[in-house]
C-alpha cells in the first residue's frame, strides 16, 4: 500500500516538478482569495462603523 | 442582464446571493478537476507524468488571456460611457489576471525544466506572456498611483486598451515564429488535437478557474464599492472649512456612491 502511494507521489520521477506546480497554483490563488476576503471584511467593518457613527450623531 | 446590474446598489444585492454560489461551485469544480488531473488522466506517452502540469498551466494561460480581455472591455466601457461600475470591475479583475499569468509562467517553467532542459527561454510565446504579466502589473500600479480613484482608473483604462495588441501576439506567437513552445492543440481550426482523456480535465479545470474568477471579481468589486462609500461618508462629514475645491472633486470622483446609496 505504501509502495503504491509512494509510487504515485513519485510521479514517475518528476515529483520535483509536478507537485511544486500544483503548490504554486494553490499558494497564489489561495493567497489572492485570502487577501481579497480579508480586505472585504475590513471594508465592510469600516463602513458599518461609519454608518453607526452617523446614526448616533445628530 | 449586464445593464440591469450596472447599478451599484443592484449589483450589491445581486452579488450577495450570487457570490456564495459562485464560490462553492468553484471549489467543487476545481476539486473535480484536480481528481481528473491527478488521478483519472493517463500519463503522456512521451512526457510521462509531467503532462499533469498541463492541467494547471493551460487553463491558467487561458484565464490570463481572457481576463485581460475582460479588463480591456470593462476599461473601454468605463472610458466611453464613464460608468463607475465598469472601472471598478476592471480594477477588481486585474490582480486576478496577474495571479493566473504568474501561475502560468511558474508552472510553465517547472514543466520546461524537465522537458526542454531549461527553466526559461526567450522564445516568442514565453516572452509575450511575460509582457502580459508586466502589462497587468503596470495597470495595477497605475490605477493605485492616484489618491483620487477615478483618475487612476482612467489612466489605467488607457494602458489596458493599448495592451490589447499583445493578446493576438500571445495567441499566434507559436504560429508566427519558430518557438520551442508547442502550437495550440485545443483551440485551433479543425478542432482539438488532444485525447478526450486529457481534454476533459482541461475543460473542467478552466470552468473551475472561471467560477473562481467570477467569485473573486465580485468580492473585490464589493470591497471597492464599500471603500468608495466609506470615503464619501468621511468627506461629507468633514468640518466646514475643509478645502471645498478638493472635497467636491473627490466626491464627484465616486458617483457610484451617491447613486448607490
Amino acid at each position: 500500500m505504501t509502495g503504491e502511494i509512494g509510487r504515485y507521489l513519485a510521479m514517475g520521477g518528476y515529483a520535483a516538478f509536478v507537485w511544486p506546480a500544483y503548490g504554486v497554483a494553490l499558494a497564489v490563488l489561495g493567497g489572492l482569495a485570502w487577501q481579497s476576503w480579508r480586505r472585504y471584511r475590513a471594508s465592510s467593518n469600516m463602513l458599518e462603523r461609519l454608518q453607526r457613527e452617523l446614526r448616533t450623531r445628530p | 442582464m449586464i445593464s440591469r446590474l450596472a447599478n451599484p446598489a443592484r449589483f450589491m444585492r445581486f452579488s450577495t446571493t450570487a457570490l456564495p454560489w459562485c464560490w462553492w461551485s468553484a471549489v467543487a469544480v476545481i476539486a473535480l478537476g484536480l481528481y481528473f488531473a491527478l488521478v483519472a488522466a493517463p500519463p503522456d506517452y512521451q512526457q510521462g507524468e509531467t503532462v499533469r502540469i498541463m492541467y494547471i498551466h493551460v487553463p491558467a494561460a487561458w484565464m490570463a488571456l481572457s481576463i485581460y480581455l475582460f479588463v480591456a472591455v470593462a476599461s473601454a466601457v468605463a472610458l466611453v460611457w464613464r460608468h463607475p461600475l465598469a472601472e471598478i470591475a476592471a480594477a477588481a479583475a486585474a490582480p486576478i489576471g496577474a495571479a493566473f499569468t504568474f501561475v502560468c509562467l511558474a508552472t510553465g517553467s517547472l514543466w520546461g525544466r524537465p522537458m526542454w532542459g531549461a527553466w526559461w527561454v526567450w522564445d516568442a510565446r514565453l516572452t509575450s506572456v511575460l509582457v502580459l504579466f508586466f502589462l497587468y502589473l503596470g495597470y495595477i500600479a497605475l490605477v493605485n498611483a492616484f489618491d483620487e480613484p477615478g483618475r487612476g482608473a482612467r489612466a489605467g483604462s488607457v494602458l489596458a486598451l493599448a495592451g490589447v495588441v499583445n493578446l493576438p501576439i500571445v495567441k499566434f506567437s507559436v504560429d508566427w515564429w519558430n518557438t520551442l513552445h508547442q502550437p495550440a492543440s485545443v483551440v485551433r481550426l479543425g478542432g482539438p488535437k488532444i485525447d478526450i482523456a486529457m481534454l476533459i480535465p482541461l475543460l473542467v479545470m478552466v470552468t473551475g478557474f472561471s467560477l473562481l474568477f467570477l467569485a473573486l471579481t465580485m468580492l473585490r468589486m464589493r470591497t471597492a464599492l464599500n471603500e468608495r462609500k466609506a470615503l464619501a461618508m468621511r468627506l461629507n462629514r468633514m468640518p466646514e472649512p475643509a478645502r471645498p475645491a478638493e472635497r467636491d472633486h473627490l466626491v464627484s470622483a465616486g458617483p457610484a456612491v451617491g447613486r448607490g446609496a
